[in-house]
């Protein structure tokens, strides 16, 4: 098994495409949908990689990213953050809050495939 | 007959007009060449008599000689002065030429700049308005985001559909239903986009907010909406489906203002006002003791008197508990800004300050023809507040033109600190344009 993804998304059938391929693709996949326990999901599932979108309900992806590297347990867990927004200030927000990478929707299947390997190689 | 700083100007022109020499003008009147050279250059005021020689022999109205130009141009040729670039060398130079010259030369000219200004500064309005909904608007990004989830999960899922490797059966079934889930999402959320960019496009330009498409209305009816005075209430629905109001919720307000409106007049009918209207304008707070109905509503009630009745012309502003303009009948003379705030020192602000307390003040506007208001300001509380809330509250100042002697002690207000030249004002919150810059920047 290449290893385990934890996705936080709220979009039903986006989670369920990623899902299937990262799944075909070998690894694990965790889903958390709420953005206000997500923290501690991620603490609870202990994930190698995280997929993150910034648009979720209680808690935005930025507040949630800021939390993870404020922690030093999480401070260099890997995330890959997906949103609509993709002006160079979103990115650059996303960048500034400790994202690794950052992609916008809607996206290439084998391009969140190719960022999760990457981010997981270190 | 009170003569200002540019008679003489205008007699110039006049006399140039004409082609009268100004020894022939001079010896008609009975004064020296040397003397009516003075006062044309604006040196020496005249008086009343000699005044009306020269206004006959120059087949002018006295007054208008020395009343000059519209105060409505003059107050546009300020706005226009205040939308200048500071910086720039032309500003300052435009700052320091007169507008009242340029408008008592020539009026047409003015007026033109005038009107021109004010469509383009509409026209300006109306984009920023539009670009800031695209940035702002939560409705707006709410929307581009629903359709951009959808868009993301539709083509996530026909990716894996039509990849090399297809899934079983089980999940191409899960999957189309997934899209044609997702693609009646996406088709509802696009029409609901289309018809509210489709609101947008039909603002109209120079009439950019609901607020102001509902004070162009009320122009156009002289303020007064006669079918709220009767007894029942009028079909507020047919009074609203006017093809002015055309900004999304205009027709809202203009309903809720209608609404109220219609609530003063059961309150306080015009009989009732008309018993304190035979001397002028009545003293509001005499008829608050009276009447024991609200000031606001007073105040409201006399800015929405029919023409004929009212004593003369009368603006009225209302604000919200944040000082934001939500309502403005313009009277000559007295300047309100179209987009921002206004200034500080109105007792419009000071009454906010303190709820229940209302002021009566005189103020005083700058400029050659200093003009003096009396003005009578109340707050209302719209909704109570609660251990939790703040009260919603209302301010309401009534402004009517005082003509005449000096008022010793008026309160030295102006329209909008851009425009305003009293740079020593404590409340000054942004610099005057019409101040010396320290340093020009050149083109």
């Amino acid at each position: 098994m290449a290893g385990r993804v934890l996705l936080i998304e709220d979009e039903p059938n986006i989670v369920e495409a990623i899902r299937f391929i990262l799944s075909r693709d070998g690894w694990h996949v965790d889903v958390h949908s709420n953005g206000e326990t997500a923290v501690a999901a991620v603490a609870e599932r202990g994930p190698d990689v995280v997929v993150l979108d910034v648009m979720l309900p209680g808690r935005s992806g930025y507040d949630i990213l800021a939390d993870l590297r404020a922690d030093t347990n999480t401070a260099t867990l890997p995330v890959l953050m997906l949103t609509a927004r993709g002006q160079k200030a979103d990115r650059d927000m996303a960048m500034r809050a400790g994202a690794n990478r950052f992609m916008t929707k809607p996206f290439a299947n084998e391009d969140v495939l190719a960022a999760v390997r990457e981010l997981a190689s270190g | 007959m009170p003569t200002t700083t540019l008679t003489g100007t205008r007699l110039r022109a006049r006399r140039l007009d004409l082609g009268v020499k100004q020894a022939d003008l001079a010896r008609s009147v009975g004064i020296s060449a040397s003397y009516l050279n003075l006062i044309e250059h604006n040196r020496r005021r005249i008086g009343g008599k000699l005044l009306g020689r020269l206004a006959e022999f120059l087949s002018v109205d006295p007054a208008s000689l020395s009343e000059g130009a519209n105060s409505a141009v003059l107050q546009g040729l300020g706005e226009i002065i205040g939308a200048l670039n500071p910086h720039r060398e032309s500003t300052t130079r435009i700052a320091s030429e007169s507008p009242e010259d340029f408008a008592d030369r020539f009026p047409g000219w003015a007026a033109q700049s005038v009107a021109q200004h004010r469509r383009i500064a509409g026209l300006e309005a109306t984009i920023a308005g539009l670009a800031d909904r695209m940035s702002h608007d939560p409705h707006l990004s709410s929307a581009l985001h629903d359709i951009l989830s959808s868009v993301t999960a539709i083509r996530s899922t026909s990716t894996i559909l039509t990849g090399e490797e297809r899934p079983d059966p089980a999940w191409q079934a899960r999957f189309q239903r997934n899209i044609h889930e997702e693609s009646a999402r996406l088709a509802t959320a696009s029409q609901a986009l289309a018809r509210y960019l489709a609101t947008a496009e039909d603002a109209r330009p120079g009439t950019a907010s609901p607020q102001e498409e509902l004070e162009v209305w009320l122009s156009g009816r002289n303020w007064h909406v006669a079918e709220l005075e009767s007894q029942t209430a009028p079909d507020f629905e047919a009074l609203v489906h006017d093809p002015g109001f055309r900004a999304t919720g205009s027709r809202r307000i203009a309903r809720r203002w209608l609404s109220r409106t219609f609530e003063d007049a059961q309150s306080l009918p015009i009989p009732t006002v008309s018993e304190f209207l035979t001397d002028g304008w009545p003293d509001p707070g005499a008829m608050v003791q009276r009447l024991h109905v609200p000031l606001s509503l007073i105040l409201r009630r006399l800015a929405a008197l029919p023409e004929l009745m009212a004593p003369g012309a009368a603006g009225l502003l209302i604000a919200d508990g944040a000082g934001a303009l939500t309502f403005r009948r313009p009277l000559d003379g007295f300047p309100l800004p179209r987009i921002g705030a206004g200034c500080p020192l109105w007792p419009l602000f000071e009454a906010l300050q303190r709820p229940g307390q209302p002021v009566r003040a005189i103020v005083e506007l700058p400029g050659t023809l200093a003009r003096r208001f009396q003005t009578y300001a109340a707050v209302e509380i719209l909704q109570p507040g609660t251990f939790t809330d703040p009260p919603v509250v209302e301010a309401t100042m009534l402004i009517l033109p005082l003509d005449g002697a000096e008022a010793p002690g008026a309160r030295q207000v102006g329209s909008a600190c851009r425009v305003c030249p009293r740079t020593s004002c404590a409340a000054r919150r942004e610099p005057s344009v019409l101040e010396t810059p320290p340093d020009t920047i050149s083109f």
